[in-house]
């Protein structure tokens, strides 16, 4: 009964989507929560709860490059000063490097640990095109499919937009950032956006669930359809097929350019926002700069059974590292999350 | 052109080059240019009228041949017409053609095979802060150099396996040269001091990467002007920093609307399409506007500057200031801002006000 009720609180945060496996959508849209935890039950995934042996977790740390290192030793001081019941399993991974040790390392360990804290590890592009982004690699391995931030105006912080509260859910795993890329003939180069049905309808449950927990009004969901047609156009649908499952919630779309604009003039109107990738990206960016920059903001990466907590606009920050003068909060309020996300 | 940067080019280049210095100028017979009008959906036919209406006020020696492309249609017949009709006059001036996501996927956007069909390959977007425009951010003066016709937008996708689509985005080296030299001679024809490509090249090293590779090549010709590059991420933050922007089709979207909205909105920043031969004129933004059509609440500023890029590219030059300056006087009049301002006043308060404008600045008439 415990670990049931476990596995119950567990699937608030990870929502599971059995849908895509079961290859039912009717299932997705008629369920409740309740039935979310009895369908966990069923395709016999047991969540653990987060390992607390002798009542301590031990969370996965990877302190990146450039400001990463510094903010996560404040954010491993303020814990210790605040006597949390965390310790840390440090892992580091050498950008440099061109095998791919290092991450699997790291990538281990957070199979292991089920929870990480990560500063950005950089990705340069003069190396060869075979050496693949090291962050990427990690949320694909893992399965982190949705990015969460939370973008709300500070007070005390001045910034030239007031009362912006913008929940953005962003596709992690697929979409441009796929890496498949080919040069067939020399000078023309193909890459690859990859929209498939079952990642699009988990990330919308992921939105809308997490939208009706927080109590929020409004979905809306960013694309371009009118141009990329059977891409987004499949996103944009199974949005549709996810909202009729969610009556109190309205649903919207709105096209990428559309929506960027209105960002920058009308904040305001939006509430919580779902998208493929590189949109994603891009947005979450925008919104960023509108309540007041990258040291402000945390974001959070959420998978199946794993859990990755980071900066949100995910910076390496090469310039100022080190010289004590990076802004700590966002990295700070990234491991409060992770702190909510044990419990 | 220094022999350096000649020398620089890929020998796909070097032709378009010769033709560039040999192209024709605008056919005018009789002393007036034939231009094609595509009023296209929502606002579109409106301001084409307004459009028209100045030019007859002010007489400039245009003549428009409307061309009407029905986006319901699923034939190509229309839109093959209208494209015609600019091979046949050089010039056009177009409203924004609806591309209705609902029908199905073999129906491609008109726009976008306007613009693929006439090799329409630079974007180029001047934000600028308007005065009695105002806005959160102040004195921005930002161009923006977008490819047209290939990136994301080339239309090619497929679902080989059902539930998994993919879609393909191209870059080529001969295009990713083209814009970027169209940038870097745009930079130093008005005088700019900076090119900044805006990339994702740590993610899709191989796209990107090319042409990212592309324009430091063709900087490399142009010692005068600073050259740099930045993630589409970091683009967003601070918006003065920037001088001349240039960057593929899709962050093109993205970043010229970011911008549009940051001097004041869709309805204020004319955009215009270049090619070898051809140039199209539109708004910047490229919105039809549907819900507010026939409301007489749209803001023509856009579109009217838009025409004066045309006739800028007619080299009909005192025209175009002409025009200009009553628009943006009358912008600067706070009273007849439109909705999208913030105001209360109507699109044809605000043409009538231009015309007045036009009017007590000099002669009607002009002599070219």
């Amino acid at each position: 009964m415990a670990a049931h009720s476990a596995v119950f609180s567990i699937s608030k945060m990870i929502n599971p989507f059995w849908g895509g496996r079961l290859g039912n959508t009717v299932k997705v849209f008629g369920t409740t929560l309740t039935s979310h935890r009895n369908k966990t039950m069923l395709t016999g995934e047991n969540i653990p709860p987060p390992a607390k042996y002798g009542g301590r977790h031990t969370v996965t740390l990877i302190p990146g490059d450039g400001i990463g290192p510094e903010l996560l030793n404040h954010v491993r001081e303020v814990f210790r000063f605040s006597c949390v019941p965390v310790d840390f399993e440090v892992v580091h991974v050498n950008s440099a490097l061109e095998t791919e040790d290092d991450i699997n390392n790291a990538i281990t360990a957070i199979r292991r640990n089920g929870v990480a804290l990560k500063g950005n590890i950089e990705t340069k592009h003069t190396m060869a095109p075979s050496v693949k982004s090291r962050n990427n690699l990690l949320r694909t391995s893992l399965d982190l499919y949705a990015n969460v931030m939370h973008c709300q105006s500070l007070p005390g912080v001045q910034t030239r937009h007031k009362n912006i509260d913008i929940m953005i859910i962003r596709e992690n795993t697929e979409g441009e950032y796929s890496s498949l890329e080919h040069e067939s003939v020399s000078g023309v180069v193909e890459s690859l956006k990859i929209i498939t049905r079952n990642n699009s309808l988990r990330i919308a449950d992921y939105a809308f669930q997490l939208a009706r927990e927080k109590g929020r009004r409004r979905v809306t969901a960013v694309h371009k359809a009118n141009i990329m047609k059977l891409g987004d156009g499949l996103f944009l649908q199974c949005c549709r097929e996810v909202a009729s499952g969610y009556p109190d919630i309205t649903f919207d779309s709105m096209i990428v350019d559309n929506t960027t604009m209105q960002l920058v003039s009308k904040p305001q109107q939006f509430d919580v926002m779902v998208m493929p990738n590189l949109y994603g990206n891009v947005v979450s960016n925008v919104c960023a700069g509108l309540v007041g920059g990258p040291g402000l903001v945390p974001g959070a990466n959420y998978g199946h059974a794993y859990a990755v907590f980071e900066t949100a606009t995910r910076n390496t920050g090469k310039s100022i590292a080190d010289r004590n003068i990076a802004n700590p909060t966002a990295m700070l309020l990234a491991s409060c999350m992770m702190l909510d996300h044990l419990k | 052109m220094t022999a350096r940067s000649m020398r620089s080019l890929s020998g796909a280049l070097k032709p378009l080059f010769s033709n560039r210095l040999s192209r024709p100028p605008p056919a005018q017979y009789g002393g007036r240019h034939t231009v094609t009008l595509i009023p296209g959906d929502g606002i579109g036919p409106e301001l084409a009228n307004h459009v028209r209406e100045l030019f007859r006020f002010c007489c400039v020696p245009v003549d428009f041949e409307v061309v009407n492309v029905d986006s319901s249609m699923t034939s190509e017949d229309d839109i093959n017409d209208a494209i015609m009709a600019i091979r046949r006059n050089g010039v056009a001036l177009k409203g924004n053609i609806e591309t209705n996501h609902n029908l199905p996927p073999s129906y491609k956007s008109r726009n976008n095979l306007l613009r693929t069909s006439l090799d329409l390959y630079a974007n180029v977007m001047h934000c600028q802060s308007l005065p009695g425009v105002r806005t959160r951010h102040r004195n921005v003066d930002i161009m923006i150099i977008r490819e047209n016709t290939e990136g994301e937008y080339s239309s090619l996708e497929h679902e080989n396996v059902p539930g998994v689509v993919e879609c393909l985005k191209i870059i080529t080296k001969t295009k990713s040269l083209r814009i970027a030299e169209y940038a870097f001679r745009t930079a130093r024809a008005k005088g700019r001091r900076r090119v900044t490509a805006v990339h994702k090249a740590n993610i899709m090293k191989l796209g990107d990467g090319l042409f990212l590779e592309c324009c430091k090549e063709v900087a490399s010709g142009y010692p005068e002007i600073a050259f740099d590059s930045m993630i589409v991420d970091n683009t967003p933050c601070r918006p003065q920093q920037f001088d001349v922007m240039v960057m593929p089709n899709l962050y093109g979207n993205v970043v010229s609307n970011v911008c549009a909205g940051l001097v004041g909105g869709p309805g204020l920043v004319p955009g215009a399409n270049y090619g070898e031969d051809y140039a199209v004129f539109e708004t910047g933004t490229r919105n039809t506007g549907k819900s507010i059509a026939n409301h007489n609440t749209a803001n023509p500023t856009a579109m009217l500057l838009a025409s004066c890029l045309l006739l800028d590219h007619l080299k009909l030059h005192a025209y175009a200031a002409m025009i200009r300056r009553g628009v943006l006087s009358t912008v600067s009049e706070t009273r007849l801002h439109t909705a999208d301002l913030g105001g209360q006043g109507s699109t044809s308060e605000v043409v009538q006000s231009i015309m007045n404008a036009v009017q007590s600045t000099g002669p009607r008439t002009l002599s070219t």
